[in-house]
């Protein structure tokens, strides 16, 4: 059972792609409430330099030494770039967008020179190969595993081990910096700690899917979950389930119309983010439109009590208080002020006598409180 | 050597493209890197993947004019899809780059494989616009490069004024009745134009190191935006012609690394020896500094010292100065004070050590510096 399971090529690869969401996701969920996404972007990149610096030393593509000597590259990255932003040379968009290219640049260089064909293509290196993830196996308990799904499985529960383990203090030094350094909880330290386990995640999540889908795997499902809620934990919950969901449509997706998994992965993440982005509750698009309609509905509602009360009892009151004087005086659309009338009549503000509109009692009390004042009528 | 290679015409070609592409990068990323917008660059420069996909799926075939324009669209619609996520959403400008970057390339991904895998022979050349090909560049494409090189110059003379507004007060130019949002837009639009042109070269993924580079090197040259935005196009315009001579030395070496790579040297010369502004020139000055303290220092405890004793030729000891400082000075230090008048050297008998004595211009010169304290 346990080893048709692991097997099963289509399986490892779906668990691959579901291992890289979610321990991508864990940790990204911090870097987008932090600010730090696009940090994320420059160690993704960068790490390529230290795979290929790391195999020219001890001709390994993955294992401990690995993991440990290509995420140092990652963390290096985030040290230059802040150095160099506090040197006030260069701003921070910019020093990022100096150190990663450069260290990818070189990255290439060596690929292109020493490693050319040999184990590292340079396309693999953007786009991943998590359909052959299967063919590279590490034996565990006399079960051949591949050694990305292993390797995943350890950066996951480092990841979850982490984000439990100090998930208030996280949770501190992404919304108050300042009071979390006040309260001793060092968020320079924690800060690091993040984007060494970022690098770490980047490099064990690089046969499958590849330098730059990984930031999708990062950053999109805790964005998209951001939209959705204001919790914490459920934003956490919902960004991994999020990005399992994106995996299995993603694989399924890719297999029916034979293109890239991985790339196919990472759209579906987009995807999600497009819908959460047009239909999330509250504050989605379509919601703030109709909010935005409401609220101009609402509007005109009390304009129309305010000029029926104004001309309320005058000799103008025949002329003034009708649909036509809405469209002629006051330069409402028809449509406008039939849907104002409609409004108002529901909330019981007024009522209609022929083609005359008079305020309700609730109108009144409605109208006075507009102008707040009370009893009197300004004729 | 040299001559060798210029004899070439694939060579000759790559060089006068790779300059062209550094000028037209290098004055665009000015204005991106002022309006901290640096990584607007990197989100559109991937986003222009799929594009590149789209066009050949559109054309047929690998038509360089349908190629640029598809990658021209998509890139211009990852910059409106940013607008609409910081504008309408709490996500940060981060997070949008990050989003709009990702999803686009991994579409782009998802495109490229489609492409290959029905599209025969005449798609696999597409995977070279992940990295640029600069052999690939033909003399004809050239006419392309120049043409939208010149359309920007002038676009950039044109609307000089309302561009290093928007650059530096942005508020202020709105607040004048400039159509500030239009102008931003045509700027994100011309660094679009400028990716397209670099796509051959240098491919989408090292792209942004072509505008940012050129830029963040002239900058610590010079405050003046005219002057920075013309050293910036020359610095990609040499960055772009010694990485296309370097890369053809050595087979195997692609083009768009290497430029990046020359860019950023470029970038480290600047940030170490730029006047004024340099890594050296500021441990300099710093040094320079300290050491200017540490004379002050010295009289002001030479004077403590004499206060403390009630007598204005009090002599002391060198080393018991050095205690009172926390830290010995060093010895030529008390000869420069001497020379200057500031402190005479005395003997105090018994001891055999060097012991020094404030003259009355080093009391002046203590004073003065204990008054600059307070």
């Amino acid at each position: 059972m346990i080893a048709a399971f692991f097997d099963s090529i289509p399986a490892m690869i779906l668990l691959t792609g579901i291992l890289v969401g979610a321990s991508g996701a864990l940790l990204g969920s911090f870097l987008v409430l932090r600010g730090n996404a696009m940090l994320t972007d420059a160690i993704s990149h960068s790490i390529v330099f230290g795979i290929i610096i790391v195999w020219l030393l001890t001709r390994q593509l993955s294992g401990p030494v690995q993991l440990i000597g290509a995420a140092a590259t990652g963390v290096l990255t985030v040290v230059l770039t802040e150095a160099l932003a506090r040197s006030r040379l260069v701003k921070m968009d910019a020093a990022i967008g100096l150190v990663f290219p450069a260290l990818f640049a070189m990255g290439v260089i060596l690929i292109s020179l020493y490693a050319r064909d040999v184990h590292i293509h340079v396309d693999t290196v953007l786009l991943g190969e998590i359909g052959f993830v299967w063919l590279n196996t590490v034996t565990i308990w006399g079960q051949p595993v591949p050694v990305a799904v292993a390797t995943l499985t350890a950066v996951l529960v480092i990841n979850l081990g982490f984000v439990l383990g100090l998930w208030k203090e996280l949770k501190l030094a992404s919304f108050d910096p300042g009071l979390a350094a006040a309260l001793g909880f060092a968020p320079a330290v924690l800060h690091y700690a993040l984007l060494t386990l970022t690098s770490m995640t980047a490099v064990a999540a690089f046969d499958a899917v590849g330098a730059i889908l990984f930031i999708a795997f990062v950053i999109v499902p805790p964005a998209t979950a951001y939209l959705l809620t204001r919790r914490l934990w459920l934003m956490l919950v919902l960004s991994v389930a999020l990005s399992i969901a994106a995996c299995v449509a993603g694989y399924v997706l890719a297999r029916v119309w034979d293109v890239s998994i991985a790339g196919m992965m990472a759209s579906m993440t987009g995807l999600w983010f497009a819908t959460a982005l047009l239909f999330a509750p509250d504050r989605g698009l379509v919601a703030q439109a109709l909010q935005r309609r409401a609220q101009a509905l609402d509007h005109d509602c009390r304009a129309l009590v305010a000029h029926l009360f104004t001309h309320q009892g005058t000799p103008e009151m025949a002329e003034e208080n009708t649909q036509r004087a809405l469209v002629d005086h006051l330069g409402w659309s028809r449509p406008r002020a039939r849907a104002a009338i409609l409004r108002a009549h529901d909330r019981a503000f007024i009522e209609r006598q022929g083609g005359l509109l008079s305020l309700r009692d609730k109108g009144v009390a409605e109208a006075e409180l507009i102008f707040g004042t009370k009893g009197t009528n300004r004729g | 050597m040299l001559a060798d290679l210029m004899a070439s015409q694939i060579v000759r070609t790559v060089l006068v493209g790779a300059a062209m592409l550094g000028a037209i990068s290098g004055m665009l990323g000015a204005f991106a890197v002022l309006r901290r917008q640096s990584l607007l660059g990197d989100a559109l420069a991937h986003a222009a993947l799929p594009g590149v996909c789209l066009g050949f799926l559109v054309a047929g075939a690998r038509d360089l004019g349908s190629i640029l324009a598809g990658a021209f669209l998509t890139g211009a619609l990852a910059a409106l899809a940013m607008m609409l996520i910081t504008r309408t959403t709490r996500l940060k400008t981060d997070a949008a780059l990050g989003i709009v970057l990702s999803v686009f390339f991994a579409v782009g991904v998802v495109l490229l494989t489609h492409v290959q895998a029905t599209g025969g022979a005449a798609s696999a050349g597409l995977a070279s616009f992940l990295f640029g090909q600069a052999a690939a560049i033909l003399a004809s494409d050239l006419w392309i490069m120049g043409g939208i090189g010149l359309v920007v110059l002038g676009l950039v003379l044109a609307l000089w004024k309302e561009f290093k507004l928007v650059s530096f007060d942005a508020d202020f130019a709105r607040a004048q009745g400039f159509p500030v949002t239009m102008l931003e837009a045509m700027l994100t639009i011309m660094v679009a134009l400028a990716i397209v042109v670099g796509l051959q070269l240098v491919g989408v993924v090292l792209m942004v190191a072509l505008l940012i580079a050129p830029a963040a090197a002239a900058r610590q040259w010079t405050n003046r935006l005219g002057m920075m935005v013309a050293l910036s196009a020359l610095i990609g315009a040499g960055s772009g012609a010694a990485g296309a001579l370097i890369s053809a030395t050595t087979r195997g070496l692609a083009t768009g690394p290497v430029v990046v790579l020359v860019a950023t040297a470029a970038v480290l010369v600047s940030l170490a020896l730029a006047p004024g502004r340099g890594l050296v020139w500021q441990a300099l000055s710093a040094r320079r500094a300290r050491a200017r303290i540490s004379d002050g220092r010295i009289l002001a405890a030479m004077q403590e010292l004499a206060e403390a004793h009630d007598d204005p030729r009090y002599p002391a000891e060198q080393g018991m100065l050095g205690a009172a400082l926390g830290k010995a000075p060093a010895p030529g230090q008390f000869d420069a004070l001497e020379r200057r008048g500031l402190i005479r050297a005395v003997t105090h008998a018994p001891e055999p050590t060097p012991h020094w004595q404030l003259t009355e211009a080093g009391q002046r010169a203590a004073r003065s510096e204990e008054d600059d304290k307070t």
